[in-house]
């Protein structure tokens, strides 16, 4: 076997986060809500967080290593990783780069981790409030185009001019997102259901998106703790494998102002494959899917690229049955994800892959064995993984 | 009048000079983009060296004819103040035929509610402020 794969040599042994809130309502500093989320994380496993010697994150989090591991008396820190570009994107990324550290003997115990405050730090959705602007923004900032709703509306309406898809389909994802927060406690939607008849009624934000297709904006903090795959069967639960992660873009992806040229993707075209020759698994076995949902249109084009149906299928296929756990097609998102349990800038998905292979979930997919993360469509980089239990090696 | 009111961030040229012939253009009522000129390639947004063929010889060109909607978006939420009392408003990307079809991000004039159709032929509207003219877009007749 080429040693040139993560596959099974890596696992995720604890899983955790902080209460998630509405933006504005955290009771506690960001920083806080990382350590919490990072100590549940080691509690879950049943590690000693003073084991912990790398940690993972992405997007800039504002919540430095160096600081975490002096706060938490970490014996040595031995990796110290920043995904560079792409926001959320960059989830699945941490989680590979942090199993590669241990897959190549960086280091031994990494925290993926993610704080994020938007009450305490400023919103996302927020335009702009410069005066003057200077660079590539200058070609879209004056055009009142400022909000990541309005950066991907443009490349949803492509997508439906292109293939034919209808709101309908974009409707199904939030659909499903609401339907598997009602059975979790922690999402900041629970006992909050919506109908598509309140789907349709939604205001628009920026057509083609309603009110519906955009992510929350929340505060919080969510963790993983890796192992080996050997430390892993020595822990508390059954190990959640690594079998295959990727990262990156198509060629151009990153041409400015909205120029690059395949324009209606999620940028997962030549990154799915990868991640699935190295998991060595196809798309027909992939029991459960956690697709990062910034905006809904997205999420269609992630399951395109991720082989699960054509283009040509995605009226007929992106529907609530289908997404809907136990017993769906398709499971999509099965904790509420970004719109419905909580906008951990995805991280919350990477937990819930691990919860649906372990069997914890509150939306259980009976006997799930592989779980797909797909992380931060239409940005780049993007990045995805493959989860899975000891049956699926 | 200009389409959206004034308040939004203005646009600047970039200190180190990158996309200052773009502006200075706009200024003129004339729309340029890049043009490299070791392969003639157009390039979008702007950047200091041609993708095409790698020649930091990169300069600049009038762009040659209308341009057609590539993708769209109607803007109802105002995600800045000056925006409250200016939706809803419409967004278009609009894609340049005649320049290797690089694309522009601009404002449709006309209308706001009006059904927009992907494909439809527009021609750049140059929207003069104090400091600054923006490329604005409207259909041709």
């Amino acid at each position: 076997m080429s040693t040139r794969t993560l596959r099974g040599r890596v696992a995720v042994a604890g899983v955790g986060e902080s209460e998630y809130t509405k933006r504005g309502e955290a009771k506690e500093p960001e920083f806080v809500l990382g350590l919490r989320a990072i100590l549940a994380g080691c509690a879950d496993a049943g590690i000693d967080p003073r084991e912990v010697d790398g940690f993972a994150s992405y997007s800039n989090d504002r919540n430095e290593p160096s600081r975490i591991a002096a706060a938490l008396d970490c014996r040595e820190l031995r990796f110290s990783n920043m995904q560079w570009g792409g926001g959320g994107g960059g989830g699945s990324a941490a989680v590979a780069n942090g199993a590669a550290a241990i897959a190549t003997g960086l280091a031994d115990v990494v925290v993926v981790y993610r704080a994020l405050a938007q009450g305490q730090f400023g919103r996302f959705g927020a335009g702009a409030r410069r005066e003057r602007v200077s660079g590539e923004p200058a070609f879209w900032l004056p055009y009142g185009l400022m909000s990541p709703a309005q950066m991907f509306a443009m490349r949803a309406m492509r997508l439906m001019h292109e293939h034919g898809i209808r709101q309908e389909a974009f409707r199904a994802v939030a659909l499903a997102s609401y339907r598997h927060a009602q059975s979790n406690p922690r999402a900041v939607m629970y006992g909050r259901p919506l109908s598509a008849e309140q789907y349709d009624a939604s205001r628009w934000i920026a057509e083609p998106f309603h009110l519906y297709d955009c992510c929350l904006e929340n505060d919080g903090a969510a963790a993983l703790v890796l192992v080996s795959a050997e430390r892993a069967r020595d822990l508390r639960h059954p190990p959640v494998y690594l079998l295959g992660a990727a990262q990156g873009s198509e060629r151009r992806a990153g041409a400015g102002s909205h120029n690059n040229p395949d324009y209606a993707t999620a940028s997962f075209k030549t990154v799915a494959p990868r991640m699935y020759e190295m998991a060595g698994v196809r798309p027909a076995d992939v029991d459960v899917v956690q697709s990062y949902e910034n905006f809904t249109g997205g999420v269609v084009m992630s399951l395109v690229e991720h082989g699960f149906f054509g283009y040509e299928e995605a009226n007929e296929f992106c529907t609530l049955d289908n997404f809907s756990a136990p017993a769906g097609k398709l499971p999509l998102n099965t904790s509420g994800g970004n719109l419905a349990e909580c906008y951990m800038h995805g991280l919350e998905l990477q937990l819930e892959a691990v919860r649906q292979i372990r069997g914890h979930s509150t939306a259980q997919v009976p006997g799930a064995r592989v779980a797909l993360v797909a992380s931060g469509p239409m940005v780049t980089p993007v990045s995805d993984m493959l989860v899975g239990s000891e049956a699926a090696l | 009048m200009s389409l959206l009111p004034e308040g939004l961030p203005a646009p600047a040229p970039q200190p180190d000079g990158l996309d200052r012939p773009y502006w200075d253009a706009a200024r003129r009522h004339r729309l340029m983009a890049q043009r490299c000129n070791a392969c003639g390639a157009w390039q979008w947004a702007p950047e200091w060296i041609c993708h095409a063929c790698r020649s930091f010889e990169i300069g600049w060109a009038e762009v040659p004819g209308n341009g057609r909607i590539f993708s769209w978006q109607r803007v109802w939420h105002p995600v800045h103040p000056a925006l409250v009392g200016a939706v809803p408003y419409v967004v278009v990307l609009v894609e340049l035929p005649g320049a290797d079809g690089i694309r522009m991000i601009g404002n449709l004039a006309g209308d706001p509610r009006a059904p927009v159709e992907i494909g439809a032929e527009v021609e750049p509207l140059f929207e003069d402020h104090a400091q600054h003219t923006l490329v604005q877009w409207r259909r041709t007749p």
